[in-house]
């Protein structure tokens, strides 16, 4: 076999395992902005920057507060999910009505302020967080050695999405959730709260992308910038998948992380575009997206 | 068959398994008057819809003058001749009236691609957009904001617009909807002037207009044809009253 | 129509016409004060800086103001011409014209990929798409050698023009450049005055009526995208040629997000907001930490002094202010003001 060419079995793995957790991670940004687009109408982009907030979070607990992983994988997405919550009463609430446009603008702003609030506190150095002491180590699988942290990862992100998608697919709540995507009118006629209930949803998927800020911390450097890069990322595999359908975006989000992991192993330069190069052909081929639905 | 400038044959379009149009076979006369009618949700919109490629249909073929459109753009099929309004209010409500209807006339000149040009050689145009105003009675609101005529008037002007493309065939989507007795006879003098030497296909709910213009009625349900004749054919039908004309009859009575 | 309104209507026309004879007076002056500006004691190069923002805000403008399309994305035509134009002067010694020309001839390129590939959504989709194309050309300048990685491109050469005019000094550089930001502004305003413009107008407002009327919209989209793409190259070349380098942040989103915000607090659709709001917008990054220095002093409040290391805070700020009570921008509101009617 040529060498060059020659790919370790176990470099792929663990490359295919890493892909996964990211897979997993961009499955629960892309559902959460899905769910938000689809009752709020809004874009948004402050989803990367609430990661991130997530993140900072857990390791400000830790530092000065002592607080550990497993109490800030519960604080952390509801400190961000109240904050959700103000931001949407005080300042999204006002543009339902306008072009989509200003949605994605107003939350670019909150990008901005949030991620320079955090800058000038932390400057733009990762900031190292531990992953708790019982997830620390890997397993031998036999054919690879899987980090027990990766693996909680998976477990814990594709649960929470899985229990996302039975919510809002099997449950009378979430009928009036996608009910209120067709017409907050007739939903409203059930007597449920319209307003509330898009409050309680943004507060719920900046939420679930803080859950995401939180298990992402002891993997990847917890840094004001984290999420910056990430949520265009979001954006490709929104596009990709089409924001119509909760399965849609689950399974978009792990399959782009696998491909992007595959990348790095086969061509590592190009795994900073894949995604990008795949949304153009996505493109070419079926512009309405995978999950689309028809124009 | 040589006079029928539109036909259709099994149009189908499927939305995610349902079925908005279903199996149709119509054909238009050349130079008639043909109404379209149904209950909300029968499928009307979603044929113009098909008809004129905003939507792909799923299955079936359409004929215009004897060539298969069925494949082709929105834009080439507008430059064939076949020119829809839409069922909500179709105005380039920022532009003055006059400029609304420049728009199209403005594509005879060839010259929309020019990006050098100044936009004062359309004024070339403006006589003839004012005659059209003058001819659907907006002429002395020519330099008007869109946005500001009420909701009679900005018809008519979609109307202006639609005819100053010269249309082989118009296809009218519920002109007179959500307008009050002056207005909608004023829309029905236009549309019977404005039908000299031309073919119409409308949607239309009000049975009085349909009875007084249209040559042919078809009546959709579901998605499918229930009925097919002059107005008085399709006022027989026990199928058709018993479905629907016994409503719009009473739609006549006392709404209109 | 009644009297009244024919008079109302009458006297709103008045108030234009003295309106554009204001702005041609006005246009007059601004114009004179740029001729004269470097023998002011104005440092040229700073508002050589402004109007190359100046122009790319205006061909950003060309796209959202009047063809109703949100690129977020034209940070690649803007840097990455910087970069094109950088490479082949500091390495063919090239005369600045054609560099330029190469700069220009980029972006065109990039914009019909980008937005072939954009038009093909709606809406909110070609905002996200136009985003995410443009980070992968971000990745590429950042990954390609010789775009010289996160340090840039330092030391351009301004390079002769014509092959015989040299550029070394700031002075001709300027009128070099205020000649050829005049004239792509002369353009723009011809474009969107133009037969094509008004197509695109059309599209802005209603497209739907503007594809039943035979016109696709689409090509027009598509010519409209690689025109402000062309100009916003033009920009970024300009802006390596004056201020001699090329760096990541002229590629990242970040700075397509600057031109949203100048175009935004300018004017969304004017003629000469995105001008005011490049100059307001460059001036404030330029001036904030004197300002935040002024603010402590001021109000007593110490944080205001670190406003100089927040420039994105204050710019996130700008944009909430802006979209929830300015949508019109300085430009749009001084016209509702002026002209009631409108
Ligand atoms: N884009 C679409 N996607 C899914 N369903 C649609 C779409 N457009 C129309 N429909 C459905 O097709 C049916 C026919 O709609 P329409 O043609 O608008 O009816 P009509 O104009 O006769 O009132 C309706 O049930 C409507 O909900
Ligand atoms: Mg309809």
């Amino acid at each position: 076999m040529n060498p060059e060419f020659f790919i370790p079995i176990p470099v792929l793995l663990s490359q295919l395992t890493l892909g996964l957790v990211n897979g997993a991670f961009y499955a629960m940004l892309s559902l959460g902005l899905a769910v938000i687009f689809g009752l709020l109408n809004v874009i948004n982009f402050a989803h990367g920057a609430l990661y991130m907030l997530g993140a900072v979070l857990a390791w400000a607990g830790m530092n000065y507060f002592g607080v550990g992983y497993w109490t800030m994988l519960l604080v952390s997405p509801l400190i961000v999910g109240i904050i959700g919550i103000i931001i949407e009463r005080l300042l999204l609430h006002w543009i339902y009505e306008l072009d989509h446009i200003y949605g994605l603008l107003l939350t670019l702003g909150i990008t901005l302020v949030i991620e320079g609030i955090m800058r000038s506190a932390y400057g733009v150095s990762g900031l190292p967080y531990a992953a708790p002491s019982e997830l620390r180590g890997a397993t031998d699988l036999g054919f690879m050695f899987l980090p027990n942290y990766r693996a909680w990862v998976l477990v814990a992100s594709i649960t929470v999405c899985l229990a996302t998608w039975f919510f809002i697919e099997k449950t009378k709540v979430g009928s009036y959730l996608r009910a209120g995507t067709e017409n907050p009118k007739i939903v409203e006629s059930f007597g449920v709260n319209v307003p509330v209930m898009i409050t309680l949803t943004y507060g719920f998927g900046v939420a679930l992308a803080a859950f995401a800020g939180v298990l992402a911390a002891p993997m990847m450097q917890v840094s004001p910038l984290m999420g910056q890069n990430l949520i265009i990322i979001i954006f490709a595999v929104v596009v990709i998948g089409g924001m119509g359908s909760i399965m849609g975006a689950i399974v978009t989000g792990l399959a782009l992380g696998v491909l992007e992991g595959l990348t790095k192993v086969i061509y590592p330069q190009a795994s900073s575009t894949v995604v990008f190069l795949i949304m153009a052909i996505i493109l070419l081929v079926r512009p309405a997206g995978l999950f689309g639905r028809d124009k | 068959m040589s006079s029928n400038l539109l036909s259709v044959e099994g149009l189908t379009k499927e939305f995610n398994g349902f079925c908005a149009v279903d199996n149709v076979n119509l054909k238009v006369e050349k130079g008639s008057i043909h109404a379209l009618i149904g209950p909300n949700g029968a499928g009307k919109s979603t044929l113009f819809n098909l008809l004129t490629k905003f939507l792909d249909p799923s299955s079936g073929k359409i004929i215009f003058n004897g060539q298969d459109i069925t494949r082709e753009q929105p834009s080439q099929i507008a430059k064939r001749g076949i020119i829809r309004s839409f069922q909500i209010s179709a105005v380039f409500p920022n532009m003055t009236v006059l400029e609304n209807v420049r728009i199209a006339l403005q594509r005879k000149l060839g010259t929309s691609y020019h990006l050098w040009k100044s936009v004062s050689t359309l004024n070339t145009l403006n006589k003839e957009a004012m005659d059209i105003l003058d001819s659907v009675g907006l002429a002395e609101f020519s330099d008007t904001i869109t946005v500001n005529l009420s909701y009679g008037r900005k018809r008519a002007l979609e109307i202006a617009t639609t005819l100053a493309v010269n249309p082989v065939l118009m296809l009218l989507d519920e002109p007179t909807q959500g307008m009050g007795h002056e207005d909608i006879d004023r829309v029905k003098e236009l549309i019977k002037r404005v039908s000299a030497g031309r073919t119409i296909l409308m949607v239309e709910h009000n049975m009085s207009l349909v009875a007084s213009l249209a040559d042919t009625i078809t009546v959709l349900q579901r998605g499918s044809i229930l009925a097919e004749g002059s107005y008085s054919e399709v006022a027989k039908d026990p199928q058709v009253i018993e479905a629907y004309m016994g409503n719009a009859h009473v739609e006549v009575l006392g709404e209109h | 129509m009644s009297a009244f309104e024919k008079e109302l209507g009458n006297s709103s026309k008045n108030i234009s016409k003295i309106l554009k004879s204001k702005s041609v007076s006005w246009s007059l002056v601004v114009l004179t004060s740029l001729l004269l500006a470097p023998f002011i004691g104005v440092y040229p190069v700073l508002i050589l800086k402004i109007l190359c923002f100046a122009l790319f805000a205006c061909s950003f403008n060309l796209l959202i103001g009047f063809t109703g399309l949100l690129s977020f994305g034209h940070a690649a035509f803007f840097g990455g011409a910087g970069y094109i134009f950088g490479y082949f002067m500091k390495s063919w010694g090239i005369p600045a014209e054609i560099g330029i020309i190469l700069g220009v001839g980029f972006g065109a390129i990039l914009g019909y990929v980008i937005g072939s590939l954009a038009i093909k959504r709606q809406g909110i989709y070609f905002a996200m798409i136009t985003l995410a194309l443009a980070q992968m050309v971000y990745f590429i300048f950042l990954q390609t050698p010789f775009t010289g990685g996160e340090d840039g491109l330092q030391g351009i050469p301004r390079g002769k023009l014509f092959g015989f005019i040299p550029l070394d000094s700031d002075l001709v550089t300027y009128y070099f450049v205020l000649g050829v930001v005049l004239l792509a502004f002369l353009a723009i305003v011809r474009i969107v005055n133009s037969p094509y413009g008004q197509i695109l107008r059309a599209i802005k407002e209603n497209e739907p009526r503007a594809v039943s009327l035979g016109y696709d919209t689409n090509r027009f989209k598509l010519i409209a995208f690689v025109t402000s793409a062309s100009f916003s190259a033009l920009a970024g070349s300009l802006k390596a040629l004056v201020l001699g380098f090329a760096t990541l942040t002229d590629v990242h989103w970040t700075m397509s997000g600057s031109v949203i915000l100048m175009t935004l607090v300018g004017g969304l659709g004017t003629l000469t907001g995105p001008i005011l709001g490049a100059v307001l917008i460059v001036m404030l990054e330029n001036k904030i930490g004197e300002i935040g220095f002024f603010l402590a002093e001021v109000t007593g409040i110490q944080w205001f002094e670190t406003l100089g290391q927040s420039v994105p805070m204050v710019t996130g700020i700008i944009f909430i202010i802006c979209v929830l009570s300015f949508r019109q921008g300085i430009v749009g509101i001084f016209t509702r003001v002026c002209r009631p009617g409108r």
